[in-house]
């Protein structure tokens, strides 16, 4: 057998291969990841034709309301595509036999990460695709920043998801409701759809201690003033990594703690 | 002497104010097939998963292959393997995905050639393309012996083999187990409180009462210092508390 010591692309590759037999297998599941980023997409995209001739606001740059609910989308799928993966564990009381296998907890982590990305990339390219002739509003036209806004809202997804793992592992699976509804929190204060600026000022300190607020930010501000925001994006990542570290942390000091108490062997439906 | 392959000190588990597991020893020989048997709750589950690094001793240690299960479990890991009914394999994957994804986590080399021969071997031919979770136990239990066989183990950790098995398919899985340790050499700890499987498989018994090992030795030579006829006798007069024999 191959040694064990050191990280593997290949446990990796393991796990990943795990849960895309998984959605090779289960067309609902494969269906699911397009069919709510689609559908949201269709609703505010007759909205934003709606609010184009009716608020001179939304007529300044008409695809906003579209690019931004994609946009909270990818953070969105982002979170849920690394709590599901570990769900689908959970669900089916595998957690014992990966955990006594060689695969690390970080090497489980990065294969978490990796179907989060490919499960943002199969429910949201459709749906940015199919905007462009049903709205003709194109995302693509952020141009090289939708690379940034789409990475730092994925990194911020993924840190919430790790934050719902490590609740999950402590709590079992009467928290996994949290997955779905946890990270709406950040919603009203990350300016998806309204300029931080509405808010209360006491609430606009808050909202700026987030990635979300300065990506939503800067996206509106490629496209209403044609301005790439460097200031926001900096600001975006720093506050990324550090959200991310959290994750990271609360989920490692919580599966230490799972190895105490015997969860993994216990955990399941 | 060769060093044993589990060497295990003072290994206690408390989970809040219940002593699981109170202060056991006990080492294991490579090539022997060792039991540790005692009724619900005697402490067996709690100890295979301080044995596997799945769960952590409040004191004491595991040394499996010479490696701490607390620190250095990884460098040994890829020689072991465990099957439990407690711990399942993915219900929608199919037997062969299943296979791969374990075979992969494992390093297994060439691991569609290693699931053919297991798959001949385990009689899961006509299997391999179905979903596991609409398999019967019997099949099932078949399955997750293929999982835990899939890297051919050194050191195999199985939690009560052939519980909710008919007869037919439990003696099926003991033949199995007996023929892969002659095969291989490898070393078998089994849990269970099935007195036949036992008495056929182990050459080495840990009797568990309440966490503590209460007694141990061959099957024949706890029958003959408890005065008994079987080790089901045996059994009883130590889950019932009674003194041996021979210390009347």
């Amino acid at each position: 057998m191959s040694a064990a010591v050191g990280f593997s692309p290949r446990r990796v590759g393991a796990m990943v291969l795990r849960h895309l037999f998984l959605l090779r297998g289960s067309w609902p599941r494969a269906f699911e990841l397009v069919y709510w980023p689609t559908l949201t997409m269709v609703l505010w995209g007759f909205t934003s034709q709606f609010l184009v001739t009716n608020s001179s606001w939304v007529a300044r740059a008409g695809g906003v309301l579209i690019y931004a609910v994609l946009l909270w989308e990818v953070m969105f799928r982002g979170q849920l595509g690394v709590a599901f993966s570990f769900l689908e564990e959970m669900w089916s009381r595998n957690l014992g036999h990966l955990f006594v296998s060689p695969l690390r907890p970080y090497e489980w982590v990065l294969s978490l990460l990796a179907m989060s990305f490919i499960r943002v990339m199969l429910g949201i390219l459709p749906a940015a695709l199919l905007a462009i002739p049903l709205y003709h509003y194109s995302i693509f036209t952020l141009g090289l920043p939708l690379i940034g806004f789409f990475t730092l809202l994925l990194v911020m997804g993924w840190a919430v998801g790790l934050a719902i793992i490590a609740l999950i592992l402590r709590h079992g699976l009467g928290a996994e409701n949290l997955a779905w509804v946890a990270i709406f929190v950040l919603s009203p204060i990350s300016g998806i759809y309204y300029p931080i600026s509405v808010l209360p000022h006491w609430l606009q300190w808050i909202a700026w201690c987030f990635p979300t607020a300065y990506v939503f930010e800067g996206m509106r501000a490629v496209l209403f003033q044609n301005e790439v925001r460097l200031d926001y994006l900096v600001a975006a990542f720093g506050l990324d990594a550090v959200y991310v570290a959290i994750g990271a942390l609360i989920l490692l000091w919580s599966f230490r703690r799972a190895r105490r108490t015997g969860a993994l062997l216990q955990m399941g439906e | 002497m060769s060093e044993p392959v589990i060497h295990v000190v003072g290994l206690t588990k408390r989970f809040d104010e219940t002593l699981a597991v109170d202060h056991i020893d006990f080492t294991v020989e490579r090539g022997v097939t060792a039991a540790l048997l005692g009724g619900n709750g005697a402490g067996k589950t709690t100890t295979i998963s301080m044995l596997l690094g799945l769960l952590l001793p409040s004191e004491g240690s595991v040394l499996v292959f010479g490696a701490d299960m607390q620190s250095d479990r990884y460098r040994v890991l890829p020689r072991m393997n465990f099957s439990s009914p407690y711990v399942e394999l993915p219900h929608r994957l199919t037997v062969s995905e299943n296979l791969r994804v374990y075979g992969a986590l494992y390093g297994v080399p060439n691991v569609r050639a290693r699931i053919g021969t297991l798959a001949r071997d385990l009689q899961l031919t006509e299997f391999l393309d179905r979903k596991t979770g609409n398999l019967s136990a019997g099949q099932k239990t078949r399955v997750a012996l293929a999982k835990a066989l899939i890297n051919e183990p050194e050191l195999l950790l199985l939690d009560e083999p052939t519980v909710s098995l008919d007869p037919d398919t439990g003696d099926w899985v003991r033949g199995y187990l007996e023929t892969y340790r002659e095969r291989t050499g490898a070393t078998i700890l089994l849990a269970s409180h099935n007195m036949g499987e036992v008495e056929r498989l182990c050459s080495q018994v840990l009797m568990l009462r309440k966490g503590r090992i209460v007694d141990s030795g061959s099957p024949q030579a706890l029958v003959d210092r408890y005065g008994r006829d079987t080790l089901e006798e045996v059994f009883l007069d130590i889950a019932r508390g009674k003194p041996r024999a021979a210390a009347e």
